[in-house]
C-alpha cells in the first residue's frame, strides 16, 4: 500500500513530520527558488536599467562607459534635470503616449462593461462559460498576427476602405492614422478589460441586489449604488492592463500608424545610445508607478 | 435584474463586441487562402499554395524549431517556480505575502518595452550569459511564472487542506502524500498553466526581440516579413497556422481548468505579448 512505503523513523518519514510541524521552515524552503529567481533576474534587471540611465556612450568607440552622471537626464529634461521640465521632443512623446493610453483605456472599459455584465449577471451558466472562452481565445492568438490583421483591414483596398466607400465616405482613409492605432489598441487589449470586470461583477452576491430591491430601490438605483461600486476594483484592474500595455508598445505605431510613442523612441535609440534609451524607459515606468499608486486606493490589487 | 428591453440591449452589445473580437481573425484566415500576391479585399479564394510555400521555406524551419525549444524550456522553469510559489502561498497568511504575489505579476504588468530593456541590460552585464536562446528562455520564464502560479494557487485554494492532513494521519510521508493526494488534485491545473505558459512564450515578440541577438524565432520571422509586400500571403498562411497552434492548447487549457483559467489573475497572462 502506498501509505506504508516509508517505515517509521526513516529520514523521509522524519523530515515529513518535521516540515508538517514547522510550516515556516517549509514555506521558506518552498519560496526560496521562486523568490531567488525573481530577485536575481527581475529586480537586478530593473536596477541595471536604472544604473544604465546614469552611464554614457563613448562617442569614439560607441561602447557604453560606466561613467556615472546626470547627463542623460539633462538631455531628457531641458538641459538640466533639476528643472524637471521635459525637453519638447520627449514632452510630445509622453503626451502622445499617455493620451492614447488614456483614450484606449476609457473606450475599452465602455466596450467591456456591457458584455461583462451580460456574462456575469444575465446569461445562463452555459452561455456564460461560452462567452468567456470566446473572449479569452483572441488573447492567445499571436499578438503580431492580431496587429497584422488590423493592418490588413485598414490598408488601402482592405475591408475598412470598402466599408467606408459603401457608406459614401470616399475621401476618408484610415491608413496610418492615429484613429487606426486607437482602433487597433482597443481591439488588442479589450479582453484584458473584460476579464476583471466580469470577475468583480460575478462576485456581487445576489442577496445584496435582492435586499436593495426589497428596500424599494429601482433597477437603476440598485445598479448605481450597489453593483457599480462593487465593480470599481475590477474596472480599475482592467484599466491597469489597458493603460500599461499601450504605454509599453512600439509595434502598433510601426505597423498600423505613425507618430512616436515611448516604445519607438526607446527602440530607435537602443542601438546607438542604450543609456539614453534606458533613461527614456524610466518615463513610462514612472507613469505606471503613479497609476498603480492611485489604483491601489480603489482596492484594485485584490482584483488583479 | 433589468427589464426585457435592457436584456436585449445587453445581448446585442455583447454580440457586437464578440464580432469585433473575431472579424480581424477571420480576415487573417481568409487572406491565407487568397490567390492574389498582395493583400486584397474581397480576397479571391481559394488556394492552399501559400501553405505549401511556407512549408517548403527553409528560412522558416529554424525560427519554428527555436520558438518551440524556447517555449518548452521556459514552460518547464515556470512550472517548477510557479508551483513552488503557489504551495508556499496558497493558504498561508504571512508578512510580505502580498508583496511577493505582486512581484510575480510585475514582469507582466509593467510596460513591455521596460521589461525588455531591463532584461537586456541584465544579459549585457552578466558575464557568461549571451544574447540568444538561453537569454530568451530566462526572460520568458520570468513572466510565465505568474501564469502557472495563478492556475495552481486557484486549484489549491479549492482543494480542502484536510485531505492532506488525513493522508499524513494515515501514515503517508510528504513524498507519498504529494504523489497520491496533492499531485492528482493539481494535475489539470499544472497542465492548464503549462499550456498557457507555452502559448505565451511561443507568441512573445517585444522582450524576445531585445534578448534574441541574431537568433531567429517565429514571431521575429513574422515581424521581419510583415513589412515585405511580396511575402504577405505567406505570412498570413504562417499566421493562420500559429493561430491554430495557440488556440487549440488554450481551448484545452480552459476546458481542463474549468473556471480556474478564467480567474481574473490569469488574464495577466497574455499581457506579456506586449
Amino acid at each position: 500500500m502506498a501509505t506504508t512505503e516509508a517505515p517509521r523513523g526513516s529520514i523521509r518519514r522524519r523530515s515529513s513530520s518535521f516540515f508538517f510541524r514547522h510550516p515556516k521552515t517549509r514555506r521558506g524552503l518552498t519560496l526560496a527558488a521562486p523568490l531567488t529567481w525573481m530577485l536575481v533576474v527581475y529586480l537586478v534587471s530593473l536596477l541595471l536599467l536604472l544604473a544604465n540611465a546614469f552611464w554614457r556612450v563613448d562617442s569614439l568607440t560607441s561602447t557604453v562607459v560606466r561613467d556615472w552622471g546626470w547627463r542623460n537626464f539633462d538631455t531628457v529634461f531641458s538641459g538640466n534635470w533639476r528643472t524637471a521640465f521635459l525637453e519638447r521632443t520627449y514632452y510630445l512623446i509622453s503626451l502622445h503616449t499617455v493620451v492614447m493610453a488614456a483614450l484606449v483605456t476609457i473606450a475599452d472599459i465602455v466596450f467591456a462593461f456591457p458584455i461583462a455584465f451580460f456574462a456575469a449577471r444575465v446569461a445562463s451558466p452555459r452561455a456564460r462559460s461560452a462567452i468567456m472562452i470566446a473572449v479569452v481565445i483572441p488573447l492567445w492568438a499571436n499578438y503580431l498576427v492580431r496587429v497584422f490583421a488590423w493592418k490588413a483591414m485598414l490598408e488601402g483596398g482592405g475591408p475598412a476602405e470598402a466599408f467606408l466607400h459603401a457608406i459614401g465616405l470616399t475621401d476618408v482613409s484610415l491608413t496610418g492614422t492615429t484613429l487606426a492605432m486607437w482602433f487597433t489598441y482597443c481591439y488588442l487589449w479589450l479582453p484584458y478589460a473584460i476579464l476583471p470586470i466580469y470577475a468583480s461583477l460575478e462576485r456581487v452576491p445576489d442577496s445584496l441586489i435582492d435586499a436593495s430591491g426589497d428596500l424599494g430601490a429601482h433597477t437603476g438605483t440598485t445598479f448605481r449604488r450597489v453593483v457599480l461600486p462593487l465593480a470599481i476594483p475590477g474596472i480599475v484592474a482592467g484599466s491597469i492592463f489597458t493603460f500599461s500595455l499601450t504605454l509599453g508598445d512600439y509595434i502598433v505605431p510601426q505597423l498600423v500608424g505613425k507618430g512616436s510613442f515611448f516604445g519607438n523612441a526607446i527602440s530607435s535609440l537602443y542601438v546607438s545610445n542604450p543609456p539614453l534609451a534606458a533613461t527614456i524607459a524610466l518615463l513610462p515606468l514612472i507613469v505606471v508607478f503613479v497609476y498603480l499608486a492611485l489604483a491601489r486606493r480603489t482596492g484594485a490589487f485584490e482584483a488583479l | 435584474m433589468g427589464g426585457r428591453g435592457l436584456r436585449w440591449l445587453l445581448r446585442i452589445t455583447s454580440a457586437a463586441v464578440l464580432t469585433f473580437l473575431y472579424v480581424p481573425l477571420v480576415v487573417v484566415v481568409l487572406n491565407a487562402f487568397n490567390k492574389d500576391q498582395v493583400v486584397s479585399w474581397p480576397p479571391s479564394l481559394f488556394t492552399t499554395s501559400w501553405f505549401t510555400v511556407a512549408w517548403h521555406n527553409p528560412n522558416l524551419r529554424q525560427p519554428f524549431v527555436n520558438s518551440f525549444i524556447i517555449g518548452i524550456l521556459a514552460t518547464l522553469i515556470a512550472l517548477t517556480l510557479g508551483t513552488l510559489a503557489s504551495f508556499a502561498m496558497a493558504r498561508a497568511r504571512f508578512f510580505g505575502r502580498d508583496t511577493i504575489s505582486f512581484a510575480l505579476v510585475l514582469p507582466i504588468a509593467f510596460p513591455g518595452i521596460v521589461t525588455a530593456l531591463a532584461l537586456s541590460s541584465m544579459v549585457d552585464a552578466m558575464p557568461g550569459l549571451n544574447f540568444g536562446i538561453p537569454a530568451i528562455i530566462i526572460g520568458h520564464a520570468t513572466f510565465c511564472v505568474v501564469v502557472v502560479f495563478n492556475n495552481v494557487v486557484a486549484r489549491l485554494r479549492r482543494t480542502s487542506g484536510s485531505i492532506i492532513e488525513a493522508s499524513m494521519d494515515l501514515g503517508a510521508d510528504g513524498v507519498s502524500t504529494f504523489r497520491y493526494v496533492t499531485f492528482p488534485a493539481i494535475r489539470t491545473a499544472l497542465l492548464a498553466g503549462g499550456l498557457l505558459a507555452f502559448g505565451l512564450s511561443f507568441d512573445e515578440i517585444i522582450v524576445t526581440y531585445y534578448l534574441a541577438g541574431t537568433t531567429p524565432t517565429l514571431p521575429i520571422w513574422i515581424f521581419q516579413n510583415i513589412t515585405r509586400p511580396f511575402n504577405q500571403p505567406e505570412v498570413f498562411a504562417v499566421a493562420t497556422v500559429v493561430l491554430l497552434i495557440s488556440i487549440v492548447p488554450v481551448y484545452i487549457a480552459i476546458k481542463l481548468a474549468g473556471g480556474g483559467a478564467l480567474r481574473p489573475a490569469s488574464q495577466a497572462v497574455g499581457a506579456r505579448t506586449a
